[in-house]
């Protein structure tokens, strides 16, 4: 079984601390996606589990077996990378079978894994090119099939999205989605991009300056964001914050308070702590939907940004900017008077001098 | 009437439209003067060294220097290539050109060879003191060859190696190693670290990695260490005259032994012949592969 460990892990370059005393899993057939910021350490952390990187501490376990002084090759993976990384000068074909003729494989089971790889991804008429005659998708399809010859427990993806364009990238995405769906490999993804994250993703870890943030399941992850910053990663257009303060059982906006009736507090905090309440443009709602809500508030609009499918509204509450969306079948106009309203208990409190959960 | 004509016709002289026209201005004038004085300037020793070798002896002496040969002959290049003399041994010079390709051939592959493989080493293998090696090896570069021509005189004698054959190509490998290191290494270094990756969680090796992805891709910059090392070694007469014996001496050392070697009036059409001869096969190179040296080149510029 391949579950992969890595245990106390402490990575630097330098003086600069890049990773220090980090923990993380990714159980037996687990789609864990790495996703961060440029710089949190993801693809530190990858190149690390693939053995590519000299760590400084801690240990690696891949499979229940120590793999820390293992070298790339024996540790039962294989890599997919963002720049595709063909060797130039191979067809498709040798490219898909290099690392099994370095490893002694025979020349029948070479040929076999190859078919089996190719018809998985269906690159058979690809075979014979080389890589300079493939366009983005195709070449991204030949990466990920030499990890698949090599017939490993654990894949490792770093961005392999990231070079290519909006369409191909969301064709790309479902085809990996399908080829773990199929497969049942342990895969390991990083990406800066939550849109691939919440879609493929068993599980997520988000990650800033080396350390994790919050590891859940994705509908977790955007529900029940820890922090600030996760909440503010994770949803597009991002999730409104307007700042206040706690007051018994509510929550003190400017002239307005929002009574925070069904919302689950994961700690009992003092009353009258400087919090900030955020709340999803999604789940606020206008005009009748509004009624239903049990916080309501009278407001103007103040923008309106079409965006085809959706439509997505400023306005302000207490006195401070906020933003909605709606379905683009509603007509707004700037200046328009609406009623906004939204349940508090879906929306997330952060304690404004940590920026914790409460 | 339609808009395609109206526009035609309402379109003045004076109005700019379309490609900005070029003109002829006293800079670019001055420029092209220049450039073809400059060019007449450095053709004109080698036409004269191609007529004059294809002149017999009298009318060398008889006509202008500049002056097309009246009875063309190609005798001076025969008897540069098989009878010029040096001091008493009259057989030309074919025996330098067979020494010099004696010489250049394993020169330039073993230093290729260990140069590429050391650029690879130093930039994808990140081993403890590679950065101060590469320092010393560039530090190599600006050292003058004169300073240290007895140094090695003495090394290679301890070693049986002075005025032999193999002499001369360590010596040779040696003096090219910090400039082609510095190439090839920055020419790894342009290239993707992910193709390092994928190759090692491949399972290949130092070697394999290095002939079966690196090797096949650096023909450009090998090309540019190819023309800069035959061109080096085989218009060297330093090395040569002092590292390589006498049986071995190089064609450069042999040509100047024949235009020194006279007896009455010079012979100036065996002498122009036979430098021609010695000067051939750089130029050839040149010609034949310059395209891929620019090529290379900028290859390197882009990536390094």
């Amino acid at each position: 079984m391949a579950q992969v460990s890595v245990r106390d892990l402490d990575i630097s370059f330098g003086a600069l601390k890049v990773l220090q005393k980090l923990n993380v899993t990714a159980d037996d057939g687990e789609f864990l996606v790495l996703l961060g910021p440029s710089g949190c350490g993801k693809s530190t952390l990858l190149n690390a589990i693939a053995g590519l990187l000299d760590i400084n501490g801690g240990q690696i376990f891949i499979g229940g077996k120590n793999v820390t002084w293992e070298e790339p090759k024996d540790r039962g993976i294989g890599m997919v990378f963002q720049s595709y990384a063909l060797y130039p000068q191979m067809s498709v074909e040798k490219n898909l079978s290099f690392g099994l003729q370095v490893a002694g494989v025979k020349r029948d089971e070479i040929a076999a894994r190859v078919a089996r790889a190719s018809e998985i991804l269906q690159i058979q008429p690809l075979l014979k090119r080389k890589p300079a005659n493939l366009s983005g998708g195709q070449r991204q399809r030949v990466a990920i099939g030499r990890a698949l010859v090599r017939d490993v427990d654990v894949f490792l993806f770093d961005e392999p999205l990231s070079n290519l364009d909006a369409k191909l990238r969301s064709d790309l995405r479902v085809e990996i989605k399908r080829l773990h769906q199929r497969l049942k490999n342990t895969m390991i993804y990083v990406t800066h991009d939550q849109i691939e994250a919440m879609t493929l993703a068993d599980r997520i870890a988000i990650m800033r300056d080396g350390v994790i943030q919050q590891l859940a399941d994705p509908h977790t992850i955007y529900n029940k964001p820890v922090n600030l910053f996760v909440a503010g990663f994770i949803g597009s257009p991002t999730m409104n914050f307007l700042d206040g303060k706690l007051s018994g059982s509510g929550f003190a906006l400017g002239d307005t308070s929002v009574t925070l009736n069904g919302y689950e507090f994961s700690s009992s905090p003092a009353v009258e702590t400087e919090a900030v309440l955020g709340v999803r443009p999604e789940h606020i709602f206008v005009g009748g939907d509004a009624e239903k809500m049990p916080f309501r508030v009278q407001s103007e609009i103040d923008l309106v940004e079409p965006m085809g499918s959706e439509t997505v509204g400023w306005s302000k509450v207490g006195g401070q900017s906020i933003k909605f969306r709606t379905s683009s079948d509603i007509h707004l106009a700037t200046g328009q008077k609406i009623t906004l309203g939204f349940d508090p208990a879906r929306g997330s409190v952060f304690d404004t001098a940590s920026g914790k959960r409460l | 009437m339609t808009a395609t004509t109206m526009d035609t016709a309402v379109r003045t002289a004076e109005e700019p439209w379309g490609a900005r026209p070029k003109r002829v201005t006293a800079g670019r004038v001055g420029l092209y003067a220049f450039l073809i004085i400059s060019a007449i300037f450095f053709l004109i020793p080698v036409y004269v060294m191609v007529i004059t070798s294809l002149k017999a002896m009298p009318e060398v002496l008889s006509s202008n220097i500049l002056s097309l040969p009246q009875h063309p002959t190609v005798q001076p290049w025969i008897d540069a290539w098989l009878h010029a003399c040096t001091g008493g041994d009259c057989s030309g010079l074919h025996p330098g050109f067979f020494n010099s390709v004696k010489i250049t051939v394993p020169a330039v592959i073993v230093s290729i060879g260990i140069s590429s493989l050391t650029g690879y080493a130093l930039s994808f293998w990140n081993y403890r003191g590679a950065g101060f090696f590469f320092g010393l090896l560039v530090f190599g570069a600006f050292v003058p060859y004169q300073v240290v021509i007895y140094p090695i005189i003495l090394g290679l004698r301890t070693v049986h190696l002075f005025s032999t054959l193999g002499g001369i190509i360590v010596v040779h490998t040696i003096f090219g190693m910090p400039v082609l290191v510095l190439l090839f290494r920055n020419f790894y270094a342009g290239l993707p670290i992910e193709l390092f990756k994928a190759s090692r969680v491949d399972g290949s090796n130092f070697w394999q990695t290095f002939f079966y992805i690196m090797l096949p891709m650096s023909v450009p910059i090998t090309v540019v260490a190819l023309i800069l090392q035959v061109t080096g070694i085989w218009n060297d007469f330093l090395f040569g005259v002092i590292f390589a014996g006498r049986p071995n001496w190089p064609m450069t050392v042999q040509l100047q032994n024949i235009v020194h070697t006279t007896q009455g009036v010079p012979s100036y059409d065996i002498n122009m012949a036979a430098t021609i001869e010695a000067a051939a096969v750089p130029l050839i190179i040149y010609f034949v592969s310059g395209r891929w040296f620019v090529r290379g080149i900028a290859a390197g510029a882009v990536k390094g």
